[in-house]
């Protein structure tokens, strides 16, 4: 299996415009080209798009507007982990040999419809995903004594992390009051809880060992990779904890032969702030039940080291670039050009973003 | 509508079997998701358990759980009563418009 390698990203600004969704994907586009050295569309034999947007043909349309005429072109959706998955999918063309330079960009519109899974009928009329982070919150305050302070603590971290985000929708802090005063979305979630949905467009430029120093000098390497699946039906899961993350973890830490202690930021799939709680003891970034302490102490030491993009709660999350961004942001920290951002000696980092409830994750391991 | 959203709209809450592999195939579907044979259909036990339950404005929402296996969403009429996970609820009414509607109360 060939390495494979991050060598060029673009990412728009997150925000409320409504542009085209063939708009948003040639924006990240182009800033690909601009950003990369040496890239010519004559070097680009796959493109992969990633959206839950109904439109047709994205892939050969993408490649149309940028000039591109690839060997590999299609559309990749998996709900809300459809970046992540489409970059397995370009790992893989290359890793195999079927394609030497794939470019996977991904975009939602604001109004996308891949927050509601109309298939799933055990959601009865509580189809909107509120229902389930409703009851992933209840649960856990219940099984872990977790308090509003503490879900809070998660939302106003990662609101301040975004404020030196460029590309994030908000730039807003909030405190940990005014979040746990914030609108009552049901009894158990509030309003600054939640990830906003919105518009955006992500790229990244993947290729092999041989092709990566033509484009930069600091490529970055996809050296684990970890997906579950355990159902389409929320109803399956259990409540207070991701067993898709903690067997797509695993498997990603296996591949990249580093266990979890190694990590040194995290990208993590915080659709709302129970998720990031979840998520943090899920992936063995700290033991079960000490979630929402581990996070306390990161907010306040001014650690950074999870979700420095300021997450989906902070960042915006337009569903298919949320992946490919988070992946982006930790490409930058390991190549120390996250400027505000940056944390230092980043060596290993990690991508968690997940689907439906939690039904499907992904987990990447990256490293310089 | 398929079958099974054709019986909620007419009140009944069905499910699929695979009388073969002695097991109930939900979410509902036309094959056994184990040996791929033809599934029957039935009415699922009324009695259930509430796993999980939350509020929105005056209305109480739960996962609900029958015969070990079935999970789903409803509305609860909880009597003035707080709902506890674990406690015996009972299914009494589904609707089907554009989305399934599950309603239970305290059992």
């Amino acid at each position: 299996m060939k390495k494979v390698a991050v060598v060029g990203y673009g990412n728009t600004k997150f925000s409320k415009n409504e542009l085209s969704i063939e708009s948003l994907l040639l924006e990240s586009t182009k800033q690909v080209f601009d950003t990369t050295k040496n890239l010519s569309q004559d070097l680009i034999d796959g493109v992969i798009v990633s959206t839950n947007d109904n439109s047709k043909y994205l892939g050969a349309i993408l490649s149309e507007l940028s000039g591109i005429k690839p060997k590999i072109s299609h559309t990749v959706e998996h709900l809300c982990s459809s970046g992540s998955s489409a970059v397995i999918s370009g790992f893989s063309y290359i890793a195999s040999g079927l394609a030497n330079t794939v470019l996977v960009t991904g975009a939602d519109k604001i109004g996308n419809p891949g927050q509601i899974l109309e298939w799933d009928k055990s959601r009865g009329e509580y189809n909107h995903p509120i229902y389930w982070a409703s009851m992933f919150t209840k649960a856990h305050k219940r099984q872990f004594d977790t308090t509003d302070e503490e879900l809070a603590i998660v939302s106003a971290k990662n609101h301040k992390q975004a404020i030196d985000n460029p590309n994030a929708y908000s730039h807003k802090p909030y405190t940990i009051s005014e979040i746990m005063n914030s609108e009552n979305i049901t009894d158990d979630l509030r309003i600054l809880d939640c990830s906003y949905l919105c518009s955006g467009s992500s790229s990244i430029l993947l290729t092999s060992e041989e092709n990566a120093k033509k484009f930069t000098d600091e490529p970055i390497w996809i050296t684990g990779i970890g997906q579950k699946t355990n159902s389409a039906s929320f109803t399956k899961n259990e409540l207070t904890t991701s067993s898709s993350t903690v067997t797509a973890a695993n498997n990603a830490y296996k591949m990249a032969k580093i266990n979890p202690q190694e990590i040194d930021t995290a990208e993590i799939h915080d659709a709302f702030s129970v998720c990031e709680l979840m998520a943090v003891e899920d992936l063995s970034l700290t033991e079960k039940n000490t979630g929402a302490s581990y996070i306390r102490n990161l907010f306040n030491t001014e650690n950074r080291k999870i979700n420095p993009r300021g997450g989906l709660i902070g960042a915006g999350h337009p569903l298919g670039a949320t992946g490919i961004s988070q992946i982006v942001e930790v490409t930058q920290q390991l190549q120390n050009m996250a400027k505000k951002r940056q944390i230092p000696n980043v060596k290993k980092g990690l991508v968690h973003n997940m689907s439906a409830a939690s039904t499907s994750s992904t987990v990447l391991i990256l490293e310089s | 509508m398929n079958k099974f959203e054709t019986e909620l709209k007419a009140g009944n809450f069905i499910t699929s079997e695979c009388i073969h592999c002695n097991k109930i195939i939900w979410p509902p579907s036309d094959y056994c998701d184990n040996c791929f044979g033809k599934v029957i259909w039935r009415k699922v036990s009324p009695n259930g358990k509430l796993i999980e339950w939350s509020k929105k404005d005056n209305d109480i929402l739960c996962i609900a759980e029958f015969e070990n296996s079935i999970r789903v969403i409803g509305k609860l009429d909880s009597k003035n009563v707080m709902p506890k996970p674990g406690q015996l609820i009972k299914f009494v009414k589904s609707t089907f418009n554009d989305k399934p509607g599950f309603f239970f109360v305290q059992d």
